[in-house]
């Protein structure tokens, strides 16, 4: 069977779970084997897994208030050993990164980190991962048993197939944990960057921090996260977790809009695979508008408060 | 304090990846190497930190063939004490960390540092590995690290934020941006690596679970539609109606 951890921060699912929930009850029907979603502490309605293919949810219930990788990974390998599962799922999200690795040993299973594609199972367990910040494709085989693989976010819509199922509770005493959380930080109201769908970044070009209103304008109205070219991080016109590329954060939202960034192979390394690209730059040379869908050659303070309104324009009609 | 950094050598940044004929091998013909970026600038820097306010020692390992020689040897210039090459070929992860777990778990170190991720095949899968073979806490993607005596106080990024994490000694951290700045090793630094240990030694026998049996480009972008800079309401038809993202 296929066992997926469906990560549920502060009691809630996000749509990652519900996505490796999908991914999961797709190799488990390609291998004719049943998908299990399990659900570690807290979470509002586990049965809604069944929602997105788990047919059946088991919940290890006891005190796991924080992520600890060294606890989680624990008890997702024992529950992986009892009900002999031969994939397991994670995230490719920062906790379970730090999972993907301990499952692994643990269960002495080979495992491939930020995988995007279906797994191909004639003639070996194949499955394909983007390298090279995006500029290669690898398929990697994984030889042992039981394989156990994080998955890429945005590469499986969530998929409803099915409906709630009931939830079964694990007695699970939490261990001690060695690492202790002080302080939780996260920037309300906004998506994350790893998970948006819709991205508005802007490099250089702004010529200075003050100038972001028009950024920020755009981004409120068509919904979409906010984000950098690395000396805009570096010089700290923004915070530094807006950061994307090869040295940054990797993204690979359905839209990409590059504002005053060159489009440098390293900034390109960590948006190419945005599904689509529009850059304004007003040099036709810049580099980026080779990797764009959609290029616009203009000064981007007339540009972009025009695009906002049109933007506004288009929410209001539809 | 006693400090381990693990070091992987990367293709430069702006590497074109090519392949084989039948896309089983990648291509290293002329194609610089570089320390990975977040081994380099920030996991070997914050432990140089450490061990000249507290003293100790910063050791570099690495698990590649000879010709990784000269990225350790730069590692040394930038102020590691000494190095070990573990002298294997790295096809994944878990032999690597297999490997390194084998030399450190004697070792005695108080803190082993890597980086967030090697920017060639992007895992980000040692870490937690050699975590959990040595069986320490793993704090990932740390960008900032203060010690005091046995305890430490990181700064970690999580999705969209931080957390503030403590953590006793022995631990495994994974360096992300912030966590140091990076140096340049000067004529001095670079005279004295020559004479540091740079010591290599066999693998044990492990099998890699999992490696990589081909390789694809991804598809090429169809050429760029401009669009007229006074009309946007066509730029924002377009994410409509042709794109259909919006
Ligand atoms: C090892 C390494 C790792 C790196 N990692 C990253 C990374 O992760 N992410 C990253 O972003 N960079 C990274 N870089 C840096 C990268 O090489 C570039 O220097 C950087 O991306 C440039 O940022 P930029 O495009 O904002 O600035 P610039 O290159 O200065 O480009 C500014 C652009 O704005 C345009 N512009 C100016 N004014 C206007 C206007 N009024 N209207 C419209 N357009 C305008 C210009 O035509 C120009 O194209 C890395 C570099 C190295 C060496
Ligand atoms: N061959 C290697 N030798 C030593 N350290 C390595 C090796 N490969 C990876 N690492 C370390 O593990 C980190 C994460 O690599 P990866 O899991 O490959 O993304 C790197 O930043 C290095 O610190």
């Amino acid at each position: 069977m296929v066992l997926v951890y469906a990560e549920s921060p502060k009691g809630q699912f996000k749509k990652a779970a519900f996505e490796a929930v999908t991914y999961g009850k797709k190799i488990g029907d390609a291998m004719g084997k049943p998908c299990v979603a399990l659900v570690i502490g807290n979470a509002e309605n586990a049965g809604q897994l069944g929602v997105y293919g788990a047919s059946q949810v088991v919940q290890a219930n006891g005190a796991f208030e924080n992520f600890d990788s060294q606890i989680f990974s624990e008890v997702i390998a024992s529950v992986a050993k009892q009900m002999g599962a031969e994939v397991v799922v994670v995230n490719h999200s920062s906790s379970g990164k730090s999972l993907l690795g301990r499952i692994a040993v643990k269960l002495e299973a080979g495992s491939v980190s930020g995988v995007n594609t279906m797994p191909t199972l004639d003639g070996g367990f194949k499955v394909k991962k983007n390298v090279f910040s995006g500029k290669a494709i690898a398929q990697y085989e994984i030889k042992t048993p039981v394989k156990v693989l994080s998955l890429m976010g945005n590469s499986f819509p969530p998929v409803a197939s099915g409906a709630d199922v009931a939830v079964q509770a694990l007695d699970i005493t939490a261990p001690a944990a060695r690492i202790t959380v002080k302080a939780v930080e996260t920037v309300d109201g906004t998506v994350p960057l790893p998970e948006a769908e819709l991205v508005v970044s802007a490099g250089r070009g702004m010529k200075g921090p003050e100038n972001w209103g028009i950024i920020e304008d755009l981004a409120n109205v068509v919904g979409a996260t906010t984000a950098c070219s690395r000396p805009v991080a570096d010089t700290g016109w923004r915070p530094h977790h807006e950061h994307v590329g090869q040295t940054g954060v990797a993204i690979r939202p359905n839209l990409y809009f590059a504002i005053g960034i060159s489009g440098a192979i390293q900034h390109l390394a960590g948006v190419n695979s945005s599904k689509v690209i529009v850059v304004i730059n007003k040099d036709p040379e810049a580099p980026f508008f080779k990797a764009a869908d959609y290029g616009v050659c203009a000064d981007l303070f007339d540009v972009v408060p025009r695009l906002t309104e049109a933007f506004k324009k288009f929410k209001a009609e539809n | 304090m006693k400090l381990l950094v693990c070091v992987t050598q990367t293709p430069e940044t702006t590497t074109t990846p090519s392949f084989s004929a039948d896309n089983t091998e990648f291509n290293t013909a002329g194609v610089n190497y570089i320390m990975n970026p977040y081994d380099e600038w920030y996991a070997l820097v914050r432990a140089l930190e450490l061990k000249e306010a507290a003293g100790g020692s910063v050791s570099i390992v690495n698990v590649g063939p000879g010709t990784n020689d000269t990225v350790i040897r730069k590692g040394l210039a930038i102020g590691a004490d000494d190095a070990t090459r573990i002298n294997a070929e790295p096809k994944s992860a878990m032999y690597v960390a297999k490997q390194i777990a084998e030399f450190a778990k004697a070792g005695g170190y108080d803190v082993i540092f890597l980086g967030k991720e090697s920017i060639d095949y992007n895992g980000a899968e040692v870490g937690s590995m050699l975590a959990e073979y040595l069986d320490m806490p793993f704090v990932s993607f740390g960008t900032k690290l203060e010690m005091n005596g046995n305890t430490a106080t990181i700064n970690r990024d999580i999705e969209g934020g931080e957390e503030v994490v403590e953590v006793a000694t022995p631990f495994v951290i994974s360096a992300a941006k912030g966590l140091a700045e990076q140096r340049i090793p000067n004529m001095r630094g670079i005279m004295m690596a020559k004479r540091k240990p740079l010591n290599v030694v066999e693998p044990v026998a492990f099998d890699d679970p999992a490696v990589v049996v081909s390789y694809d480009l991804p598809n090429a972008k169809s050429a760029v539609k401009m669009v007229d800079p006074e009309n946007m309401d066509e730029l924002v038809r377009l994410l409509h109606e042709e794109a259909k993202i919006i």
